[in-house]
């Protein structure tokens, strides 16, 4: 079993600066998605459903929601003697901040790579929901005596919004080897697009840490797959499941939104391979007389009195009576009081928005209201 | 180890009133409430009450409530010292045999309650539901200095002879108890949850295996220890309690959650009902969907009109169906067109389009709920008459 000999790696602060608004009280992986989800529980929930035994999960900071979100690992059931979720905050003895790069991070847990025995790490980052099979990809990187192997799915960028801006690209030849790689690129049209997830022999991720960051580099995808993809058997692996990136504010209130066609509902979430993610034990969701629900995403413990359209409603939501809630997306233990109206606005947890009260954005830019805080009434 | 209490949960029981609902699992492993199965009551309300030890009696068909239960961990119950253990009949040097009544399946246990050394032992069934803080009647019986404390619920003149019934002096102490009397002579009803001083119990239940045919608490134990004078005192409950030994009571409990948080609150953040995840995402409810006073649960995918009724967890609701004052169980698809009407359905069954199921109480003479058994198809275009079952048993 090749997969025992796997160990997977989980970068949950990467990316943090993209989404700001939500990273200043969590990590990239700890931001909620698709109702009652964290990001994070996508990679997590891969790797437990392809058999990865061991998973370290390196974080830098304001990594408190995420310790309280993975605990034990029990969820994923990675909860176990032998492996099992090893948490790997900063070995913290230089700088600090945010990484530079995955070089960077990976150099303060080199201890934990070099203890595993391990011939394959699968390293992953948390700006994609996507359910991916782990096996399919070391089955190929083994197959292609790959050094590294990069996952890529293709995508047309136009020139709405963030584009490429914040994309590595890859161009493979027919054997899907690498052949070029470009780093946050500003182009148009179909290209390969790297999902931030990857299969590494074990022995030549130390030796690429080792190397470069002595020589001061940090970002692993200009300096290994870019400017030494001469030195390293590359390889690219093509996802053709459905998934989502996000990169900023807009990718992120799009990524939720697309939850709603229900095609992309079934291919994030199949039965064969759910995605587990923290129990809260909520009551089931109630619909108060004179609620008036469509086409909408709502999870266990909201109690609905008003009209939600088009919306995604995290754990414990209320909306009373008369309030109008269309485009939005609510996260836990958001209230929405009486007759207040909400078009295209993203609440943190534990928002209060006062009777009456009307806020209204445009859907290409959401408003964005921030953790507890409370919204009087008008 | 030592426990201060520990609890014994009967489990065993076959649930023979729920029909086609019990065929293939115990009782209290009847699914309830939307996300819960019936079990979930008593073992939330142990760790609520800080019992950390519970032993669950099993019997009948008990594969689909050992592999819920599993470890204990939704309750909290996988403990290193105590938590949750599955207590099977087992075989012995000198035979084997099934557990014969609720006082025989403790008695059969007495090896593992002596482990914990406890001085309390709290009895329950697992076919109520109710929320109740055991360590308040466990505090009233130290207070008491009682032998035996039993719960006890006001409850109608005309109901009483369905229950244990008992008649208390000023102090509550206890002084007659008949068990479903013709003519009752109190409305206190035992709701069959017990707390015993251990070491007077155990005497009782060594003494009734060598003299008696029935071992039963209701029919042995409690008018023994009665009889012997012993010290025992009613704690009255008054909160909402149900037995849903039946179909229709089984019904009435879900459409009671609707009523309003105050008759049974599932969304108490200080005594919450814990159960097992089953790792869905939350429901969608599609543009044609239509929901009124309802219970929906996690995976379901609703896009019909739904009035008065609980959906359990990754339920489908195709467009144009119609679901009113019904409860559909984990698992089950209604196509497009079907009518359910007061009516349950079971787990994973199947109703094909355009099939009617019940009828409301003004649309029929001869009322009573219809009930489609677990992993039932119902074709396209059968009528299901109100009060019918499927499979007939």
């Amino acid at each position: 079993m090749i997969y025992n000999n796997v160990l997977g790696i989980i970068f949950a602060n990467m990316h943090d600066e993209s989404v700001s608004e939500l990273t200043k009280v969590r990590t990239m992986g700890s931001i909620l998605f698709g109702g009652r989800y964290r990001l994070i529980d996508f990679p997590l929930s891969n790797m437990a459903n392809s058999g990865i035994p061991e998973v370290g999960v390196i974080t830098k900071s304001n990594y408190q929601s995420l310790l309280d979100h993975i605990g034990s690992g029990r969820e994923w059931d990675l909860s176990t003697k032998n492996g099992g979720l090893h948490l790997l905050p900063p070995f913290s003895h230089n700088n600090s901040g945010l990484y530079r790069g995955r070089i960077e991070a990976l150099e303060g847990v080199l201890p934990f790579v070099q203890n595993s025995d391990a011939d394959y790490v699968v390293m992953s980052d948390c700006d994609v929901a996507t359910t991916i099979d782990f096996r399919t990809i070391i089955r190929e990187h083994v197959k292609n005596n790959a050094d590294i192997t990069v996952v890529y799915a293709k995508h047309n960028f136009t020139d709405k919004g963030i584009g490429s801006k914040a994309s590595t690209i890859l161009e493979v030849n027919s054997d899907k080897r690498v052949t070029s790689v470009m780093v946050k690129p500003d182009i148009l049209g179909e290209v390969n697009r790297s999902l931030n997830i990857f299969v590494i022999d074990r022995r030549i991720l130390e030796k690429v840490v080792n190397r470069f960051s002595a020589e001061g580099y940090a970002s692993f995808d200009k300096q290994v797959l870019q400017q030494n993809k001469a030195n390293y058997k590359i390889y690219g692996y093509e996802h053709k499941g459905y998934y989502v990136k996000i990169e900023d504010m807009m990718t992120y209130y799009d990524a939720n939104m697309d939850l709603l066609n229900i095609e992309n509902k079934k291919q994030l979430f199949h039965n064969s391979a759910p995605i587990y993610t923290k129990v809260k034990d909520s009551g089931p969701a109630k619909y108060k007389e004179g609620s008036h629900v469509k086409n909408s995403l709502v999870a266990d413990g909201c109690i609905i009195e008003g009209t939600v359209e088009n919306s995604i409603l995290f754990r414990g939501v209320k909306i009373a009576k008369g309030a109008i809630v269309r485009n939005c997306i609510l996260m836990q233990n958001t209230i929405i009081d009486e007759n207040a109206e909400l078009h295209a606005v993203i609440t943190d947890k534990r928002v209060t928005v006062g009777k009456n009260k009307l806020l209204t954005a445009s859907k290409t830019n959401a408003l964005f209201i921030k953790k507890n805080q409370k919204i009087e009434d008008e | 180890m030592k426990k201060e209490c520990i609890a014994m949960l009967l489990a065993g029981g076959q649930g023979s009133r729920l029909y086609a609902l019990t065929q293939k699992m115990a009782k209290p492993a009847v699914p309830f409430g939307g996300k819960y199965r019936i079990i979930d009551f008593p073992l939330s309300n142990c760790t609520n009450s800080g019992i950390d030890t519970v032993g669950v009696l099993t019997q009948y068909q008990p594969l689909e409530l050992n592999d819920y239960i599993g470890n204990g961990q939704p309750w909290d119950l996988d403990r290193l010292r105590g938590g949750v253990h599955i207590l099977p009949p087992y075989q012995t040097a000198s035979g084997s045999s099934w557990y014969e009544g609720t006082a025989n399946a403790i008695y059969q246990n007495i090896r593992f309650i002596e482990r914990y050394d406890p001085e309390y032992i709290i009895v329950l069934g697992g076919d109520h539901i109710y929320k109740m803080d055991y360590s308040e009647m466990i505090a009233f019986h130290k207070e008491k200095g009682a032998d035996a404390t039993i719960a006890v619920l006001d409850v109608s003149l005309e109901e009483a002879s369905r229950f244990g019934i008992m008649t208390c002096d000023e102090t509550r102490r206890i002084v007659d108890f008949t068990e479903k009397p013709k003519h009752p002579k109190s409305t206190l009803a035992s709701m069959g949850i017990y707390v015993f001083t251990w070491n007077k119990l155990e005497k009782y239940l060594i003494d009734n295996e060598q003299c008696c045919e029935s071992k039963d608490f209701g029919k042995d134990i409690i008018p023994a220890m009665l009889e012997n004078n012993e010290k025992m005192y009613a704690y009255s409950f008054n909160g909402y309690w149900k037995d849903v030994g039946t179909l229709y009571s089984l019904w009435e409990a879900n459409m009671d959650i609707l009523k309003s948080d105050d008759v049974l609150n599932l969304y108490d953040p200080e005594w919450k009902i814990y159960s097992r995840n089953m790792s869905l995402p939350p429901q969608y409810i599609g543009t044609d969907a239509q929901i009124q006073e309802s219970l929906i649960c996690d995976g379901c995918n609703i896009n019909g009109n739904v009035n008065s009724s609980i959906i359990y967890s990754g339920v489908t609701v195709e467009k144009g169906v119609i679901i009113d004052h019904s409860v559909i169980m984990p698992g089950a698809v209604i196509k497009s067109g079907a009518v359910v009407k007061y009516a349950i359905i079971g787990e994973e069954s199947i109703v094909e389009s355009d099939v009617v199921i019940g009828a409301s109480k003004e649309e029929t003479e001869k009322w009573d709920i219809a009930v489609i058994g677990h992993g039932e198809t119902i074709s396209s275009g059968v009528t299901v008459a109100p009060g019918q079952m499927i499979p007939t048993i």
